[in-house]
């Protein structure tokens, strides 16, 4: 009953070499049914090469993949594997012809007669909400529009794995919302195994059953996106993931399953089988760290809490970003509503607090030798 | 100024009759340099668009001598058309100087690296990233060739222009391997050659309003054909 589902997809010890150096490397990854896997990093993390050579159109220096089980270019022939999967990359290059003739071509290339293409075309059409842009030049679609028929050409070829390569980057903030959230319709709607890579944490929150990080060539952690997003491995997955307190401290003292960390000469209880002179980075969600006025803050109780004033405020769209100095940087977020009713302005002393259990910590190295 | 006034009259009177020879010698030239074309466009774009997406050693050293083809001069084509169609020339068996079939083949080597360097450029011009696309989208290497030279189309429409306006005008190699024969390898450039020398002005310039006609009535269809495209 608890057998795990086989993977569709799996990378083994999979690196790909470019002008001698290593831009991939990818010891083990396995996608299964259904899962969306979505992996994030910043520009030049090998996003892009991953999803090339996941979809055979670029070479492995080494290792293999594997796609239900058989090994592509050995078990099962590229352009047959190519032709189960449908890939859509950052521009939507689309083909200088008619709407419907792009989400047409991945069938006509199958050699699918054209009475059978046509109920496929018009359903992924309607599906993207672009039906009524069928005989449009696909030469006068706005941003969104051709985004729309490019993914729509995808899902025509009804694939069983999607490649998903940045596809809303460069869209304005409306369009991209609406697009993601037909994108996410569809997706739980078909259950199509799916990678997506993108930059945007906020995309990959939405989309996700499962979050991976990426630098430099290597997926540094998967996982559900909220063990990504509360227990990241490293300090580079916590500030790409959003974590923007990243504390580095000392510990002072260990207590019964919490410990006491110095940071900056200020105590900071947080939990974890942490041992006296460990090196730790602390770890903590700026929207995890709550403010009140010094005078009525006072009975929060078991909370780390710091007196400190604010540096800077900064506008954030919904929120404000509020800079504070505890004797260690602190960063959070909240509303103008309640940097009103608080009246908090820079330079103003507050009381700053997070709980214990909000602190993530990751161990740096053994203690330093005396 | 009468000397012209006459040719045009004559022109006029030459064209609205229908003089049997200046029709022969017009689908003649139609015929020549349409079908130099259309060998040139074969060639021309599988090899333009070979050069475009593949990289080999000495690939600089391959489009250069491409572009440098693209300004072959007519009569060098002519001479060495002409050497290797000699009686003892390396092709000479074949037994085809100074019949259209030569002309055919000279236009066609004048032709041809006009087309692939246009092609080349306008194949390298595409996104790289289509190509991956394409492939993506489970194309085999053949059916994305097919798909970037339909990329590319508005830009090959302007090889075939260049291509057949290069031929249809050009004259030293097609009287060097044709030897403009009455009725037989006369074409309009090489007509109207013979007959300025002989001193027919008037005859010299009704061929050459039809050549004029000629190219405009062809490059205005392929015009139309390709601003129509660019509308779409």
């Amino acid at each position: 009953m608890n057998t795990a589902p086989s993977p569709v997809f799996e990378a083994r010890n999979l690196q790909v070499v470019r002008g001698g150096s290593l831009i991939l490397n990818v010891p083990s990854l396995a996608v299964s049914e259904g899962e969306i896997l979505v992996l994030i990093g910043p520009n030049g993390a090998g996003k892009s090469t991953l999803l090339q050579t996941f979809s055979a159109l670029a070479k492995p220096s080494r290792g293999e993949i594997l796609f239900r089980g058989k090994r592509i270019g050995a078990d099962i022939p590229v352009l047959q594997y190519r032709r189960r999967l449908a890939m859509v990359l950052q521009e939507p290059l689309l083909f200088d012809t008619t709407v419907y003739n792009n989400v047409a071509s991945g069938l006509k290339i199958r050699g699918m007669k054209r009475d059978e293409i046509e109920p496929v075309v018009a359903k992924a059409l309607e599906r993207f909400g672009i039906a009524h842009l069928r005989d449009r030049s696909a030469r006068t679609l706005s941003g969104g529009e051709a985004r729309r028929a490019s993914i729509a050409r995808a899902f025509a070829t009804n694939p069983e794995v999607l490649l998903l390569d940045e596809p809303f980057s460069a869209l304005d903030p409306i369009m991209r919302e609406t697009l993601i959230e037909d994108l996410e319709h569809v997706l739980r709607e078909t259950r199509i195994t799916t990678i997506f890579v993108t930059h945007d944490r906020m995309e990959a929150l939405r989309l996700a059953t499962r979050l991976g990080v990426m630098n430099t060539g290597e997926i540094l952690q998967t996982g559900s996106s909220d063990e990504v997003m509360n227990r990241p491995v490293n300090e580079f997955v916590a500030s790409l993931v959003g974590v923007e307190n990243l504390l580095h401290g000392k510990v002072a003292k260990k207590n019964e399953g919490s410990f006491i960390a110095s940071v900056s000469g200020q105590d900071i209880e947080a939990k974890g089988p942490m041992e006296s002179g460990d090196s730790v980075i602390l770890c903590i969600r700026p929207e995890n760290v709550s403010l009140s006025d010094v005078v009525s803050g006072n009975s929060v109780g078991t909370k780390n809490m710091f007196r400190a004033s604010v540096v800077r405020i900064t506008p954030m769209g919904p929120y404000q970003k509020v800079q504070l100095n505890c004797g260690f940087p602190l960063v959070t977020y909240v509303t103008g509503h309640a940097l009103s009713a608080l009246s908090i302005k820079e330079g103003t002393a507050v009381l700053a607090s997070f709980d214990s259990t909000a602190v993530h910590v990751i161990k740096k190295g053994p203690p330093d030798d005396p | 100024m009468d000397l012209i006034f006459e040719g045009i009259k004559k022109a006029f009177s030459l064209l609205v009759s229908f003089d049997p020879e200046v029709l022969g010698i017009t689908f003649l030239s139609l015929k020549v340099s349409g079908t130099a074309t259309l060998i040139s466009l074969f060639i021309g774009i599988s090899v333009g668009a070979s050069v475009a997406l593949t990289r080999f050693p000495g690939r600089r050293i391959v489009v250069s001598l491409i572009n440098t083809g693209m300004a072959l001069p007519p009569v060098v084509v002519g001479l060495f058309v002409t050497i290797s169609l000699w009686r003892n020339g390396p092709l000479g068996f074949m037994g085809i100087l100074y019949t259209p079939l030569a002309m055919i083949i000279a236009q066609a080597v004048i032709a041809t690296p006009i087309v692939t360097g246009i092609t080349l450029a306008a194949v390298q011009q595409l996104p790289a990233k289509l190509r991956l696309q394409i492939l993506a989208l489970g194309a085999t290497r053949l059916q994305m060739l097919w798909i970037l030279i339909k990329e590319a189309k508005l830009s090959l429409l302007a090889a075939v222009m260049a291509g057949f306006g290069g031929v249809i005008s050009e004259v030293g190699a097609s009287i060097m391997v044709g030897g403009n024969i009455k009725g037989y390898s006369r074409v309009l450039t090489t007509a109207t050659v013979m007959e300025t020398g002989r001193g027919n002005f008037d005859v010299a310039i009704a061929l050459s309003i039809i050549l004029l006609l000629l190219a405009y009535l062809i490059n205005l269809v392929l015009t139309q054909v390709q601003q129509r495209e660019r509308r779409r």
